[in-house]
C-alpha cells in the first residue's frame, strides 16, 4: 500500500516535470508544474513531513505559481517558435544528465545503507508543526530573523524593480 | 489519519496475514523485509535525483526565460525531497529529525523571495527588450 502511493505520486511528479520541460508553451508548462508541485507534496505526507506537504501546497502551488500564471499573463508570451536547438547543447545536456542519472544509480545500489526501510516512530500521534516551530525559534532563532529581513529586502527590491524608470 | 497511515506497518496481525517470519520484520537487512511492501531511502533519492535532472534539462534545453526559471524551482525542490526523506530515516528517540525539516522551511522561503525578485527582473527584462528569449539576449556577450 505505502509503496503503491509513493509510485503513484513519485510517476506523478516526475511526468508533470517532463511536461514542463518538454511541452512548447509557457502556460502549459506552469500548469504542468502545479501538479508536480502537489505530487511532492504528497511524497512528503508519505514521509510524515505534514508541516512541510501544507506549506508545499500554500507557498509553492499557490503563491508561486499564482506569481508565475500572472506573469505570462502579463507578458502575452505565445508558444515557443520551432527554433533549432543547436546540436551542441544537446549533446551536452545529454552527457550531463545521463552521467549524473549514471552516477546516482550505481551509488544508490551500492550502499546497503541506503536500502534501509523507515524506521517506526516511538509517538505516531506526534504533531509535527510544534517541534518544528519549537526548533524554529529556539536553536534556529538567528537564522529565522535573518530570513525575515531578506523577505523585506526582496520585497523592497521588487518595488523598486517595478518602476516605471529605473535610473 | 495518522494511525490510518501507519496501520499496516504496525499492526502485527498483518504482517501475520503475509505470512512472514517475526525475525525479518525485527531485522532491517534480511531480505525477506523487502516484501512487505514499503519504498527505502534509496527510492526517494531515485526520485529526488531524477526531478532534479528533469529540472536541469529544463535548464540547459529550453530557450524561454521563464521556463528556464520553472527549471531551476524544480531542482529547488528535487533537493527538498532528498532533505525531507534524510530527516525522516533519521529517526532521533522515535522522532524524525526535524533539523533537515527546518532547512526545507528555510529553502522554501529563501525560493518565494528569489521567485519574486527574478519575476520582477524578467518583467523589467521585457519591459527593455520586448522579449522572453534568451538568444535574443546578447548586449554582454563577448
Amino acid at each position: 500500500m505505502q509503496l503503491a502511493l509513493f509510485c503513484a505520486f513519485s510517476i506523478l511528479t516526475l511526468i508533470s516535470a517532463a511536461g514542463v520541460v518538454f511541452l512548447r508553451s509557457p502556460v502549459n508548462s506552469a500548469m504542468c508544474l502545479v501538479l508536480s508541485f502537489v505530487g511532492l507534496a504528497a511524497l512528503f505526507v508519505t514521509l510524515d513531513a505534514f508541516f512541510i506537504g501544507v506549506i508545499q501546497v500554500l507557498v509553492y502551488a499557490g503563491a508561486v505559481m499564482v506569481l508565475f500564471l500572472f506573469i505570462i499573463m502579463l507578458l502575452d508570451l505565445r508558444a515557443e517558435k520551432r527554433r533549432s536547438v543547436k546540436l551542441s547543447s544537446w549533446v551536452g545536456g545529454g552527457i550531463v544528465i545521463g552521467g549524473f542519472v549514471a552516477a546516482l544509480t550505481q551509488v544508490l545500489a551500492s550502499l546497503p545503507a541506503l536500502q534501509a526501510t523507515k524506521p517506526p516512530l516511538s509517538n505516531p500521534a506526534v504533531n509535527d508543526v510544534a517541534a518544528v516551530g519549537e526548533l524554529l525559534f529556539l536553536k534556529y532563532n538567528l537564522p529565522f530573523q535573518i530570513i525575515g529581513v531578506l523577505l523585506l529586502v526582496a520585497t523592497i527590491g521588487v518595488v523598486v524593480l517595478s518602476r516605471k524608470e529605473l535610473k | 489519519m495518522r494511525n490510518w497511515l501507519r496501520h499496516e506497518q504496525h499492526n502485527p496481525i498483518s504482517y501475520a496475514s503475509l505470512r512472514i517470519p517475526q525475525s525479518a520484520i525485527r531485522n532491517p537487512q534480511s531480505k525477506l523485509r523487502n516484501l512487505v511492501a514499503v519504498p527505502t531511502l534509496a527510492n526517494y533519492l531515485l526520485v529526488s535525483g531524477l526531478l532534479f535532472s528533469l529540472g536541469l534539462a529544463g535548464v540547459l534545453l529550453r530557450r524561454n526565460i521563464l521556463v528556464i526559471f520553472m527549471g531551476l524551482e524544480l531542482m529547488l525542490n528535487a533537493a527538498n525531497l532528498s532533505l525531507v526523506a534524510f530527516s525522516r530515516f533519521n529517526v532521533l528517540d522515535g522522532l524524525p529529525n526535524y533539523n533537515g525539516q527546518v532547512f526545507v522551511f528555510f529553502i522554501i522561503t529563501v525560493a518565494a523571495a528569489e521567485v519574486a525578485v527574478g519575476l520582477a527582473i524578467i518583467v523589467a527584462l521585457f519591459r527593455a527588450k520586448q522579449t522572453t528569449h534568451v538568444e535574443d539576449l546578447d548586449t554582454l556577450k563577448f
